[in-house]
C-alpha cells in the first residue's frame, strides 16, 4: 500500500493552506528585473561604444557630448525595459490566474511593482557604486589632484537616492500602466531624465544632490499615495493598531 | 613543471566524475501512475538517507488521478520553490569562490604549472599560436572528460559498484584533505597568521572526516549540502588557478555543448546513466549530486487516514517543502522519520563547479566588479530558465548550456562595452 500524498488529492488541495507562499514569487522577479536592467545597459553601452569609435577621439568636448547622449539614451532604454517587464509580468500573472482558477492572484500587482522596482534599483545602484566601494578599501587619498574631497560621500548619497527612486518609480509606473494613466508614466520618465541630467553638474554637489532629494521626497509621497496609503494609515501602522494589516498577517492583536 | 602524478590521477577522477553529473534530475513528480514500492529496496546504492531519484518517490503513488490543470498548477507553484532552493547554494558557491579570488592572491598568480590536460602553453608571441594552443588544450580536456564519463557509465552498466565507490571515495578524500589543506595554508599566508602544524592537522582531520561521513554515509542534510558546496568551490578554485586564460573560456563553451549532447541525445552517456539508474530504481552516486531535499527511509504501510503530513519538526520543516501547515499526528503508528519523501531538485556538482569557474574567472581578470555581478546575474537567470524548462518537460535536462551561454555573453559584452561606459560615467560622476 503506497503512501498517499494528501496534497495531490483534488479537493484537499484547495482547502489546505497553499503550500506555496508569496515569498517564492517575490524572490525571482527582482533577479529578472536586474537582468532586464543589465540588458538595457548593454544596449546603451553598445550604441555609445559604436558612436565613440566613429567619432573624433581627441576632442574632449565631443567625448563629453557623446557621454551625455549615452546617458540620455540609457535612461530611455531603462524605462522602455521597465515597460516591457510590466507587460511580461502581466502576461505571466494572467496565465497563472487562468491556470489556478482562483479568484485573486496570490501576489498583487502592487507588491510586484515594489519588488521589481527594488530589483531595478538594486542593480542600478550596485553597478554605480561597487567599483567605488572596492577602490575605497585600497590605499589612496581622495581628491589628491584637486578634485572634490567628498567623492565617496556624495556617491553614497546619490546611489541611495537612485535606488529609492527606482523603487518609487516602479510603483508609480506600474500603477499608471494599470490604470492607463499615461501622464503618470510620462512623469516617471521625465523625472528620471531630470535626475540623471542633474548629475551632469557634479562635482557641484549642491546643484545635483539637493534637487535629487527633493524629487525623491516628492516621488515617495506620490508612490505612497498611489499604493493606497494616507496619513491615517500611516498613523495606524506606526502605532501598531492597524487591524487589517494584523489580521492579514495572522498576528494576535 | 607539470602537476605531480597523484595530483593528475585525482584530477583525472574529479574532472571526469564531476561533469558527468550535469543533468538536473526532476526528482519531484506528482504522477499518480507510479507504482508504490511494495518492499523497501534492500540494496540502495550509495547511502540511505541521501538523495533519491524520481521513481523512488512514493509520495505520488496511490493517489487519484488528478486533472492536468492541477498538475500544471502544482508544477508551476513548486517550480518557484525549487528555483529558490537552488539559487541559494549556487549563490553561496559563487560567493565563496569570488571572495577567495579577491582576497587570496594565490589563486590569481601567474604560474607555469599547468594541469597535465592542458599541456600547451599560452605564453606565446603571436595571437594565432596562442589561439591554436588554446583550441588544442580544449580538445584534450574535453576528450579526457568524454572518455572518463563513458568509462564511468560502462562501469555502472556492468554493476562494478565497488570500483565506482572506491573511485569516488578516493577523489573526495583528495578534495577534502589535500585541497582544503592547500586552501587553508594559502589563507594563512595571505593574512600572515602563524599556525602550527598540529593545530592545522587537527582542523583538517576533523573537517575531512566529517566531510567523508556526511557525503558518503549519513549526516544532517544541511551539513552535507555545505560540504558539497565547499568541495565544488575548492575544485573551481583549482580550475581557475591552473587553466590558462583562453583555454578556460573555450573549455567552458565546449563543455556546455558536450553537456547538451550528452544529456539530450539518445546515445549520450549521461542520458544512459540517468536511464539506467531509473530502471534499477537506484539513486545516482550521492557524492556527485547536490540534493535540496532529504529522502527518508521508507516506512511500513499505514492506513490512508493515518498518513497525515506530519508534525513539523525542525528537520522536516526544511525538507517538507509542501507542508505549509503543521498538522497533528493522528496516528502513532510510525515515528516521524519513516515517511518516504523526496521533494527536492537535484543539481550535479559539475554544474556548481563550472558556474563558479565562470564567475571566478570574471572576478580574477580585470578586477572589475561590474563584470562579476553581470555574470552572476546571467548565470542565475540561466538557471531559472533551465528550471522552468524542467518543470515543463519533466525529464533530465542539462543545466550548463543556457547559464554558461548567458554568462559568456555577458562576460564579454560587459567587459568590452559596458565597462568603458561605466568607467567614464564614474569618472564624471554621472548617474544613469
Amino acid at each position: 500500500m503506497g503512501i498517499k500524498n494528501p496534497f495531490i488529492d483534488g479537493e484537499v488541495l484547495s482547502f489546505t493552506s497553499p503550500p506555496f507562499s508569496p515569498c517564492d514569487s517575490l524572490c525571482a522577479p527582482p533577479l529578472l528585473r536586474a537582468f532586464f536592467w543589465l540588458v538595457s545597459l548593454l544596449l546603451a553601452s553598445l550604441v555609445w561604444f559604436i558612436s565613440v569609435q566613429i567619432s573624433n577621439k581627441d576632442s574632449a568636448a565631443q567625448q563629453k557630448g557623446l557621454l551625455i547622449f549615452g546617458v540620455v539614451l540609457s535612461v530611455l532604454l531603462q524605462e522602455t525595459f521597465r515597460f516591457a517587464y510590466y507587460k511580461l509580468l502581466k502576461k505571466a500573472n494572467e496565465g497563472l490566474l487562468t491556470l489556478s482558477q482562483e479568484e485573486t492572484m496570490p501576489i498583487s500587482i502592487r507588491q510586484l511593482a515594489y519588488v521589481s522596482g527594488l530589483g531595478f534599483g538594486f542593480m542600478s545602484g550596485a553597478f554605480s557604486v561597487v567599483n567605488i566601494l572596492a577602490d575605497s578599501v585600497g590605499p589612496g587619498t581622495i581628491g589628491i589632484h584637486g578634485d572634490s574631497q567628498h567623492y565617496f560621500l556624495s556617491s553614497a548619497f546619490m546611489t541611495m537616492a537612485i535606488i529609492l527612486l527606482h523603487m518609487f518609480w516602479g510603483v508609480i509606473f506600474f500603477d499608471g500602466c494599470e490604470r492607463q494613466r499615461w501622464w503618470a508614466v510620462a512623469a516617471v520618465v521625465v523625472s528620471h531624465l531630470v535626475v540623471s541630467c542633474l548629475t551632469f553638474q557634479n562635482p557641484q554637489y549642491v546643484g545635483s544632490l539637493v534637487p535629487t532629494y527633493v524629487i525623491l521626497l516628492a516621488m515617495a509621497a506620490w508612490a505612497f499615495h498611489t499604493a493606497g496609503g494616507s496619513l491615517r494609515n500611516l498613523k495606524l501602522c506606526l502605532t501598531c493598531k492597524d487591524t487589517d494589516f494584523l489580521l492579514a498577517n495572522h498576528r494576535p492583536r | 613543471m607539470n602537476a605531480s602524478d597523484s595530483e593528475e590521477d585525482s584530477y583525472d577522477e574529479r574532472t571526469a566524475l564531476v561533469p558527468s553529473e550535469n543533468p538536473v534530475l526532476p526528482s519531484y513528480r506528482p504522477e499518480p501512475d507510479l507504482n508504490p514500492p511494495l518492499d523497501p529496496p534492500t540494496k540502495r546504492f550509495g547511502v540511505s538517507g541521501r538523495a533519491g531519484t524520481a521513481p523512488v518517490d512514493g509520495g505520488g503513488g496511490g493517489s487519484d488521478q488528478e486533472a492536468d490543470v492541477d498538475e500544471e498548477e502544482l508544477t508551476l507553484k513548486y517550480g518557484a520553490k525549487h528555483v529558490i532552493m537552488l539559487f541559494i547554494p549556487v549563490t553561496l558557491c559563487m560567493l565563496v569562490v569570488v571572495v577567495t579570488i579577491k582576497s587570496v592572491s594565490f589563486y590569481t598568480e601567474k604560474t607555469n604549472q599547468t594541469l597535465i590536460y592542458t599541456p600547451f602553453t599560452e605564453n606565446t608571441a603571436s595571437v594565432g599560436r596562442r589561439l591554436l594552443n588554446s583550441v588544442l588544450n580544449t580538445i584534450i580536456m574535453i576528450s579526457v572528460i568524454v572518455v572518463m564519463t563513458i568509462f564511468l557509465v560502462v562501469l555502472y552498466k556492468y554493476r562494478c559498484y565497488k570500483f565506482i565507490h572506491g573511485w569516488l571515495i578516493l577523489s573526495s578524500l583528495m578534495l577534502l584533505f589535500w585541497l582544503s589543506f592547500m586552501y587553508l595554508s594559502e589563507v594563512f599566508k595571505t593574512y600572515n597568521l602563524a599556525v602550527d602544524y598540529p593545530t592545522v592537522g587537527v582542523i583538517i582531520w576533523n573537517f575531512g572526516t566529517v566531510g567523508m561521513i556526511c557525503i558518503h554515509w549519513k549526516g544532517p542534510l544541511q551539513l552535507q549540502q555545505a560540504y558539497l558546496i565547499l568541495i565544488s568551490a575548492l575544485m573551481a578554485l583549482v580550475f581557475i588557478k591552473f587553466l590558462p586564460e583562453w583555454s578556460a573560456w573555450l573549455i567552458l563553451g565546449a563543455i556546455s555543448v558536450y553537456d547538451l549532447v550528452a544529456v539530450l541525445s539518445p546515445k549520450g552517456p549521461l542520458r544512459m546513466l540517468v536511464e539506467t539508474a531509473q530502471e534499477r530504481n537506484e539513486p545516482i552516486f550521492p557524492a556527485l549530486i547536490y540534493s535540496s531535499a532529504m529522502m527518508w527511509t521508507v516506512g511500513m504501510a499505514s492506513p490512508p487516514e493515518a498518513q497525515r503530513s506530519g508534525q513539523e519538526t525542525d528537520e522536516e520543516a526544511e525538507q517538507s517543502s509542501r507542508r505549509a501547515e503543521p498538522e497533528n499526528r493522528q496516528s502513532q503508528l510510525f515515528p516521524e522519520d519513516d515517511l518516504e519523501e523526496d521533494r527536492g531538485v537535484k543539481l550535479g556538482l559539475g554544474d556548481f563547479i563550472f558556474y563558479s569557474v565562470l564567475v571566478g574567472k570574471a572576478a580574477a581578470t580585470g578586477g572589475d566588479w561590474n563584470t562579476t555581478l553581470a555574470c552572476f546575474v546571467a548565470i542565475l537567470i540561466g538557471l531559472c530558465l533551465t528550471l522552468l524548462l524542467l518543470a515543463i518537460f519533466k525529464k533530465a535536462l542539462p543545466a550548463l548550456p543556457i547559464s554558461i551561454t548567458f554568462g559568456l555573453v555577458f562576460y564579454f559584452s560587459t567587459g568590452f562595452l559596458v565597462q568603458p561606459f561605466m568607467d567614464n560615467l564614474a569618472a564624471h560622476q554621472f548617474y544613469i
